[in-house]
């Protein structure tokens, strides 16, 4: 069981490996992400949403649907550990 | 488990002047410095990840340093239970609001339909909203798995 295992994390392994080498190099300017909506970004965040800070810019708002999943995701963490630990009535 | 809390009784490990007096000192600073981090994160690097990540980690280090029930003190269980709950319900209900007063999910300019403000500061402002909800919730999560995870649950004695 553990050979079959261990055999299926690398092949999985292998796979994943081999996909990167479809990937764009670093710093590609030509690349999709950087053609398309990096460049949106860049132009119209600060325009759009008057946040001088273009991460939280791109976090808290264009990508605000990931961010709330990233806080449930914590959330729920946190809920699991106390629901699977917590003996103390409180 | 046991036997570090048995070690932890034994040789007093943790309660050292040095340690607890630069922690006394340091604490307050460190939760300014949390604070700032999530209300200046629309200028500089940092949010409600990263500020909320420095809140909690104060209350941890009060744990560390002196025990579990001394940041249960200064936090305690059940404040840390209900902001941890309007931490992710903030955003939620953010998001939420913003669809029932007829925008989309998540789009703040359409809370002007709430309070009259230019819609671009609305989408600023939401972002704040929403990264003060991430520092609630991360900070007390944070804190949360520090105090079960460490004390088997029963928050009496941990590290």
């Amino acid at each position: 069981m553990k050979t079959v295992a261990l055999l299926a994390t690398l092949l999985t392994g292998a796979l994943l490996l081999y996909g990167t080498k479809d990937f764009a190099p670093w710093a590609d300017p030509q690349s999709p992400a950087s053609t398309h909506l990096s460049a949106y970004y860049i132009e119209n965040a600060v325009k759009e949403t008057h946040v001088p800070n273009l991460v939280t810019a791109v976090l808290g708002d264009y990508r605000g649907y990931d961010t709330m999943f990233e806080t449930v995701v914590i959330y729920c963490a946190g809920l699991a550990v106390v629901s699977v630990l917590r003996r103390r009535k409180s | 488990m046991k036997t570090l809390q048995q070690r932890y009784e034994g040789r007093g490990l943790g309660h050292d002047l040095i340690i607890q007096t630069s922690v006394r000192l340091m604490v307050p600073f460190i939760q300014l410095f949390g604070l700032y981090v999530i209300v200046h994160g629309h200028y500089s690097p940092g949010g409600g990840f990263q500020g909320g990540v420095l809140l909690g980690a104060s209350f941890i280090l009060l744990a560390l340093a002196f025990d579990i029930k001394m940041s249960m003190r200064h936090f305690s269980e059940r404040i840390n239970l209900v902001l941890g709950n309007t931490g992710a319900l903030l955003f939620v209900g953010t998001g939420v609001l913003c669809a029932l007063v007829g925008g989309l999910f998540l789009d703040y300019s359409a809370l002007t339909a709430l309070f009259p403000m230019d819609a671009i500061e609305w989408r600023s402002f939401g972002i704040f909203i929403v990264e003060v909800g991430v520092g609630l919730a991360v900070a007390s999560i944070m804190l949360s798995l520090y105090w079960d995870l460490s004390s088997n649950g029963d928050l009496e004695e941990g590290l």
